[in-house]
């Protein structure tokens, strides 16, 4: 368990009610879903390009630190806060 | 018209017409003045406008869009633009193949309306027989796999079975569960005093669904919608006029709210003779609520003209009989009496059951 409370074997994915796109307006990627739509910063994005069903947590985790170039200590906090925000909002589901 | 406006959503009111007769409907009380004017091409032409506008959502609404036979084209046009698309429907009339066609059209999501968790008590604020087939389309949406709304406008007569309304739509595995208090304006405003519900009624039923919530939280996204007669300052309605939606009505106007053409003194344009383009950055009537030049006082000093940009245009002039008014849901509008009085009324049951006025055509 991490100090989230989240496994790092959980394997989230993009809820069916939510859409990923481009805006081409601001040039920055949202994620639609009934109603509303979330605004991402560029980690937010490429967090959710990774959410696929098949990557757990950690390899989420590596694959964005060596995209990133950053440090997967710090990274990991900011991913798990990020992911359990939208598993609380029904946005992520979660495969075990 | 400022940087930060910016459109994400087009809501198409595709038709007037409807099957039910929701005493609380939201369609202005002149239905007729609005007959359905636009083609499948006119339909078309208004979404790729919007999406050039930058607009992300489209809300496919009415009456009953259903009811346009050219449904599944649009859904395909929607998607062919990448929009977002909702389609808010009653359920009626459909069969299942049609549903699967729209899911094969592209469409995004689905939201159902219920008018209670009782089927009596459901067809009887919808005006007929509707709740068994509402709840075999919702079925069926999540049969599909298409995400699924349910929404329950809530007012007096039903605010006592929350509980009961929420495990209808476990049952029913919802994605998302709007409780909305009624808005009180057109049919609803004829309807106010059968329908505005006592405090106590308010507070007990905000309670369920508090808990709800947290119970449910990551399952279903659950929302509960105060009424404005409530929360003694006003919505932030559409989020700021002519801000973040713009919505085209069955006989072509473009609108910046679902009742703006009831507003007197303000001209709003066909799809048909301009282009959204022009009409969001350079007509009248959406520069007219625009920004902060309009608001009178105590809306003009308010810390909180940028939060709920003073309310609802609508509800002020058909409370008070001006447009520009601060929005009477305000404590501090000079004219809150016309809230507080009606809500001091429906502390007590009426005597008599009132009699409720169905939505009907009058011509």
């Amino acid at each position: 368990m991490s100090e989230a409370g989240l496994s790092l074997e959980l394997k989230p994915k993009l809820a069916p009610k939510t859409k990923l796109r481009l805006d081409p307006k601001t040039g920055k990627f949202i994620l639609l879903y009934p109603e509303k739509g979330l605004l991402l910063n560029p980690t937010g994005a490429a967090i959710l390009k990774l959410c696929d069903g098949q990557r757990s947590l950690s390899a989420i985790v590596e694959a964005l630190a060596e995209e990133f170039r950053a440090d997967a200590a710090v990274l990991r906090v900011e991913v798990l806060a990020f992911v359990q925000g939208l598993l609380d909002r029904g946005l992520l589901r979660a495969e075990p | 018209m400022t940087a930060d406006d910016r459109l994400y959503t087009l809501i198409a009111e595709l038709t007037y017409l409807c099957p039910l007769r929701c005493v609380y409907c939201s369609n202005p009380t002149n239905l007729a003045a609005h007959p359905d004017r636009l083609s499948t091409a006119d339909w078309l032409r208004v979404f790729e406008q919007a999406a050039g506008l930058g607009a992300l959502s489209l809300n496919l609404s009415g009456g009953e869009p259903l009811l346009r036979r050219d449904l599944e084209q649009l859904v395909a046009g929607a998607h062919a633009l990448d929009f977002y698309s909702n389609l808010i429907t009653s359920g009626l009339p459909l069969e299942r193949q049609r549903l699967v066609d729209l899911k094969q059209a592209g469409l995004s999501s689905v939201q159902i309306s219920i008018q209670d968790s009782v089927a009596a008590e459901s067809d009887r604020i919808a005006g007929r027989d509707a709740f068994e087939q509402k709840l075999k389309v919702a079925r069926w949406v999540k049969e599909l796999d298409l995400p699924l709304t349910l929404n329950v406008v809530l007012h007096r007569q039903n605010l006592g079975r929350i509980a009961e309304i929420v495990a209808l739509a476990e049952s029913l595995h919802v994605d998302r569960l709007e409780l909305a208090n009624t808005q009180y304006l057109a049919w609803a405003l004829e309807n106010r005093s059968a329908l505005l519900p006592s405090r106590d009624q308010l507070d007990a039923a905000r309670e369920v669904a508090r808990a709800a919530k947290e119970r449910l939280k990551g399952k279903i996204e659950l929302l509960f919608v105060l009424p404005d007669y409530y929360s003694d300052r006003p919505k932030a309605c559409m989020s700021g006029w002519g801000k973040r939606y713009l919505l085209v009505t069955p006989d072509g106007l473009a609108l910046p709210c679902h009742l703006a053409h009831t507003l007197p003194g303000l001209t709003f344009d066909s799809v048909q003779q301009r282009s959204l383009d022009d009409i969001w950055h350079h007509s009248a009537a959406f520069a007219a609520f625009r920004g902060e030049e309009w608001m009178p006082e105590p809306c003009r000093s308010c810390e909180r003209r940028a939060v709920d940009f003073g309310g609802c245009r609508c509800q002020a002039f058909h409370l008070t009989g001006n447009a520009a008014a601060t929005d009477p849901a305000c404590r501090l509008s000079p004219e809150h009496a016309r809230i507080t009085d009606a809500r001091d009324a429906a502390q007590e049951p009426p005597l008599v059951p009132l009699r409720l006025r169905y939505r009907e055509i009058r011509r």
